[in-house]
């Protein structure tokens, strides 16, 4: 019975979804905005490209918001995740598989054949897809469009619309109405309109610097390569501005932020990724993989791609101080800076374990390694500080995780393995969050005395895969290097179990024993007694 | 030591963690129904499809084999209390040194004629769930019988489907032998706001064969017939413990044990929905079928054979429900019919979906209890003010550390205070709003 829901491959849904009048109508709209960008992807050369173009966004925002009205206002507003998992496009049926094939081919298009998408080569005029978005594109930025102003304008358009859709589905909850307000902003407005509006300054001068402000090193690994450096050293006061800012983003505010409220203030908050998996993720949070290898997996993925980002950009900077007076005072920088970190986390190693002692060892274990590789190459002469030309590290690393990682696999994948593959297993801000959480976080996730069911809701909508219900169903706060605050364990439960808060008294004080009923010295009670 | 435990349900599951925490001794548990432990309280969000039937599984299958928790699925057809050895209906015998009876309930059914047709059942197994499911497929109507807790979830079920519901229920209005009037009218509101059919004072006089032995119809004590293909009849529980009825076992409505959850027969406990407290605790019934005492017991079972004897005590009453969008819970005292000298302080917000009840005694002032309607309150310091026996005043002038709705949440503790106010011509003020710092503070204390 239930079973068979979750297996069925097959297009007839046994368990038939009732869509109404409205739902019908915006599902229409929406669908003709997204084949408007389909046949010109096909190569339909349409007439007034900035005409069909506004059409075809017109009917994807106002078509998602009319299939969300049908959907939520009607209805009293509650939780709704009613027939989740008898859905094929999101019980990884059918649809869900030729959905997901979608994406990824897309992206497989987007990052290594952008030709396919219509992109002019060699100053050849733009056809197809991209081509549709070109008079747009002259608006904003005076250019033709590239795949990657293509790319963000449709990224942008499906936060907003799916963030319209999630804003009313969750309509009685402050908490999520203001936190997709704020993705939708900062994708908006911060990385896409401002972003695009600096670009033409940096066009203008040819100089290079950072356009997106809330977009941090190492998400943006490119952050610290020479000719991004150069770029901004180069590139005035503006360049100036956005090397101390992406310094300090680094060093002082992100610290700063994740101590006071947790890693949800850029995660959930802020992040484009994350904004993403947030809005038009959301209808397959349910997908992630709660199972404890899962998260064993996990942990060592995402702290490998830290050190491979870490690796890659000493790499890259060492190449660029090398033939300066800096190199030295380079070389123990970051010696000096991985021996601290080093010392850190050997301080606090209890509180990074979590399920196995071998992580922090691992942690502590990389940065030791890193340094001893890096100065032993430093002092035999060897320019390749890593072995490998720091070229090659880069463009490694550009491949396999910035492209096929982060996007191929990271979005390709929402509707197989749920909305957050990449900030799960991959993203390395998330790991370095992560461990700043972990360690040093006012953030918990607190439970509510003896009140849990088992029910599993919980842990079933946790995007991240945490299997939150093994904590709430003992009374334990939850303190987790990957949660990243989005309150929906807390939305879904049906018996007001987990809140999402910040205090001043240290994290782990409620995480250790085990808290639902407790037995004092010659009685059972529950807690608090 | 060979400890059995029969039911692999809340009770008979944390007993058998705590066993294994404390001890190294054999633990089997046996269960017809399911082959892992999961949770009975989410069945009605896996005919939802809010979850698989897997996802309200509490532990993955690699746990009792990893902590040497023996399972076996097969029902207990018989038990030998003097040569301690357990029949299964497939004919194997198990020998125990010590056995725990955590065999849960089973819906009651009041003799109605026709209470046995195929398309009416229960909803309290996986196999209900099943035959529920069975039914579903093309159905017109349901009709369901009894308004409790049970009931409004199986309106709900069905409702999601969009198959339409008849929820006859006998009292005047919801729930209201539990909730007070204006939280039981709430929840009428609230169900009719959702469209379901709710018919008050109504009960079930027939249910009608459709000539092939499945139902096709009810005839309520109004003389109306309403026609339905399925009959959900959820009119409470009472303790399954038919199998055990021609033993040496005392049995009154549950298995009767004492304090350390001993039955009669020395080496048998029982705990969970299945049994009865000889010696309840002041304020609370013998049998009190939640799965909250189930897990108390459970753990407090584990110590008692692990050679740490402790008492059975299950502390102040809380509990939580949903009616369908709009959550419960409750802490403490608060009853539908309160003695005299309880007092109530009561704000509903103007949507109806809302609500905050404070309940203390008239001469003391101290605070007896809490109902919160769509607000969640922390349980810790619920309970803390009232084992401490703190003054109402007290506790309104530092509600908000209660409160325990999420960030950015409206808090209505001063609509409560201001209410009170009025009612005694005081001028108090919140103190102490939302917040973890407070808490903490308070319960170290
Ligand atoms: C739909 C529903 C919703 C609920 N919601 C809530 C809620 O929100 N909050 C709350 O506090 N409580 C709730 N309850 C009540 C709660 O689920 C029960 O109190 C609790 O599950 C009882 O646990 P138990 O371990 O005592 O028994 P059970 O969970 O019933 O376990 C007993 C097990 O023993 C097996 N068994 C019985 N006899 C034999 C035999 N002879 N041989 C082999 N196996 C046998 C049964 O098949 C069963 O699997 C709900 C109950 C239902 C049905
Ligand atoms: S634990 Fe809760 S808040 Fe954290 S990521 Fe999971 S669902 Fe979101
Ligand atoms: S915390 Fe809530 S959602 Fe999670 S298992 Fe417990 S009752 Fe269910």
């Amino acid at each position: 019975m239930s079973n068979q829901s979750s297996k069925s491959l097959s297009l007839a849904n046994p368990h038939p979804i009732y869509t109404n009048t409205a739902q019908k109508i915006g599902l229409a709209l929406a669908v003709i905005g997204v084949l408007i960008l389909f046949l010109a992807f096909f190569g339909v050369n349409f007439p007034n490209k900035g005409l069909f173009l506004g059409l075809s966004f017109l009917g994807m925002l106002v078509g998602t918001a009319i299939y969300a009205v049908g959907s939520y206002s009607a209805v009293p507003e509650g939780i709704k995740n009613t027939a989740v998992w008898h859905n094929s496009l999101s019980n990884r049926g059918l649809w869900g598989w030729i959905f997901g094939i979608i994406i990824t081919g897309f992206y497989v298009l987007l990052y290594w054949f952008p030709q396919y998408l219509g992109l002019g080569e060699n100053g050849a005029s733009n056809t197809g897809l991209i081509a549709l978005f070109d008079p747009l594109s002259y608006l904003l930025n005076g250019k033709p469009a590239s795949q990657w102003f293509m790319y963000g304008t449709i990224y942008t358009v499906a936060i907003l619309a799916m963030g319209y859709k999630f804003i009313l589905k969750y309509k009685h909850n402050k908490y999520q109405v203001i936190r997709t307000i704020s993705v939708m902003f900062f994708q908006l407005g911060i990385a896409y309109l401002l972003a695009e509006l600096l670009g033409n300054l940096n066009s203008k001068d040819s100089l290079y610097y950072a356009k997106d402000l809330k977009n941090m090193w190492p998400l943006n690994y490119y952050f610290f390569e020479d000719w991004h450096l150069k770029g901004m050293l180069g590139g005035g006061n503006m360049g100036l501005f956005f090397l101390v800012w992406g310094l300090l983003m680094i060093f002082v505010v992100s610290p700063f932020l994740t101590y006071k409220y947790g890693k949800r203030w850029y995660c959930s908050w802020v992040c484009g990724c994350g904004g993403l998996a947030e809005t038009a993720g959301d209808p397959y949070r349910q997908l992630s993989d709660k199972s404890l290898n899962a998260w064993k997996i996990e942990r060592w993925l995402i702290h490998l791609v830290l050190l491979s980002v870490v690796v890659t950009t000493i790499a890259v900077l060492f190449t660029y101080f090398q033939n300066t007076p800096y190199r030295m005072l380079f070389v123990w920088g970051v010696v000096g800076f991985l021996l601290v970190l080093t010392l850190l986390m050997f301080s606090l190693r209890k509180k990074i374990e979590g399920i196995s002692k071998i992580m922090p060892l691992l942690l502590i274990g990389g940065c030791v390694v890193v340094a001893l590789v890096f100065l032993m190459n430093v002092f035999s002469g060897n320019s390749n500080v890593f072995f490998i030309e720091s070229w090659k590290l880069k463009q490694w690393y550009g491949f396999y995780i910035g492209a096929a990682f982060s996007g191929v696999i990271g979005v390709g994948f929402y509707p197989i393995m749920g909305s957050r593959v990449w900030c799960r297993f991959g993203c390395p801000m998330a790991a370095i969050l992560g461990i700043q959480q972990r360690i040093f976080s006012r953030f918990r996730i607190t439970t509510n005395g003896g009140q849990c069911i088992s029910c599993g809701n919980c842990s079933t909508y946790c995007e991240m895969g945490i299997d939150v219900r093994s904590y709430a169903q003992k009374g334990q706060d939850i303190v987790r290097a990957s949660c990243v605050g989005c309150g929906i364990c807390s939305a879904v439960c049906p018996r007001g179990v987990l809140r999402l808060e910040n205090g001043t008294v240290d994290i782990s004080t409620r995480t250790v024993q085990e808290r639902a009923i407790h037995i004092t010295d010659e009685k059972v009670s529950v807690i608090g007694m | 030591m060979n400890i059995v435990i029969i039911g692999n349900g809340i009770s008979g599951i944390t007993a058998a963690r705590w066993i294994r925490k404390l001890s190294t001794h054999n633990i089997t548990v046996i269960s017809a129904e399911t082959d892992y432990f999961f949770s009975r309280t989410a069945l009605m969000y896996i005919y939802m499809g809010h979850m698989r039937f897997k996802d309200t599984q509490p532990y993955e299958p690699h746990f009792w084999k990893k902590n040497r928790i023996d399972l076996i699925k097969g029902y207990v057809k018989d038990v030998d209390f003097n040569s301690k050895k357990l029949q299964l209906s497939s004919g194997d015998g198990i020998d125990y040194d010590k056995l725990i009876l955590a065999v849960g309930s089973t819906p009651n059914k009041f003799g109605w004629k026709g209470q046995d047709l195929d398309g009416v059942g229960g909803l309290y197994s996986y196999q209900d769930l099943e035959n529920m499911e069975r039914y579903s497929k093309g159905l017109k109507r349901a009709v369901i019988v009894g308004g409790g807790l049970i009931g409004i979830e199986m309106a709900e079920m069905f409702h999601t489907r969009h198959i339409p519901v008849t929820f006859l229920v006998r009292e005047k209005s919801y729930w209201n032998g539990v909730l007070p009037n204006e939280e039981s009218d709430m929840i009428n509101r609230h169900i009719l706001e959702h469209g379901i059919d709710l018919r008050l004072e109504t009960e079930l006089r027939e249910i009608i064969d459709n000539g092939n032995g499945q139902a096709c119809a009810v005839i309520t004590n109004k003389g109306e017939k309403i026609d339905c293909g399925y009959v959900g009849l959820t009119a409470g529980v009472r303790p399954n413990v038919a199998f055990l009825k021609n033993t040496n076992l005392i049995i009154e409505r549950g298995i009767v044990v004492n304090e350390y959850l001993e039955t009669n027969i020395e080496d048998v406990y029982a705990i969970g929905d299945c049994s009865q407290q000889k010696n309840p605790q002041t304020g609370r019934r013998p049998v009190e079928a939640i799965w909250y005492t189930g897990r108390m017991m459970g753990e407090t079972v584990a110590y008692n054979i692990c050679g740490k004897k402790v008492e059975y005590i299950p502390g102040t009453w809380f509990n939580s429900a949903k009616f369908l969008d709009i959550e419960y819970q409750v802490y403490g005292t608060v009853l539908a019919n309160p003695p005299e000298n309880h007092e109530s302080l009561y704000w509903e917000h103007s949507e109806g979906r809302k609500s905050i009840r404070l309940i203390y005694d008239k001469n003391t002032a101290h605070i007896l209890g809490f109902n919160l309607m769509g607000i969640r309150y922390r349980h810790e310091v619920c309970e803390k003010w009232i084992n401490e026996k703190t003054t109402i005043e007290a506790v309104l002038q530092n509600l908000g550390m209660a409160n325990f709705d999420p960030e950015f949440f409206e808090e209505y503790e001063t609509a409560l205070i201001d209410i009170y106010n009025k009612k005694t011509g005081k001028e108090l003020k919140l103190k102490q709003k939302r917040g973890l710092d407070a808490v903490l503070r308070f319960l170290k204390i």
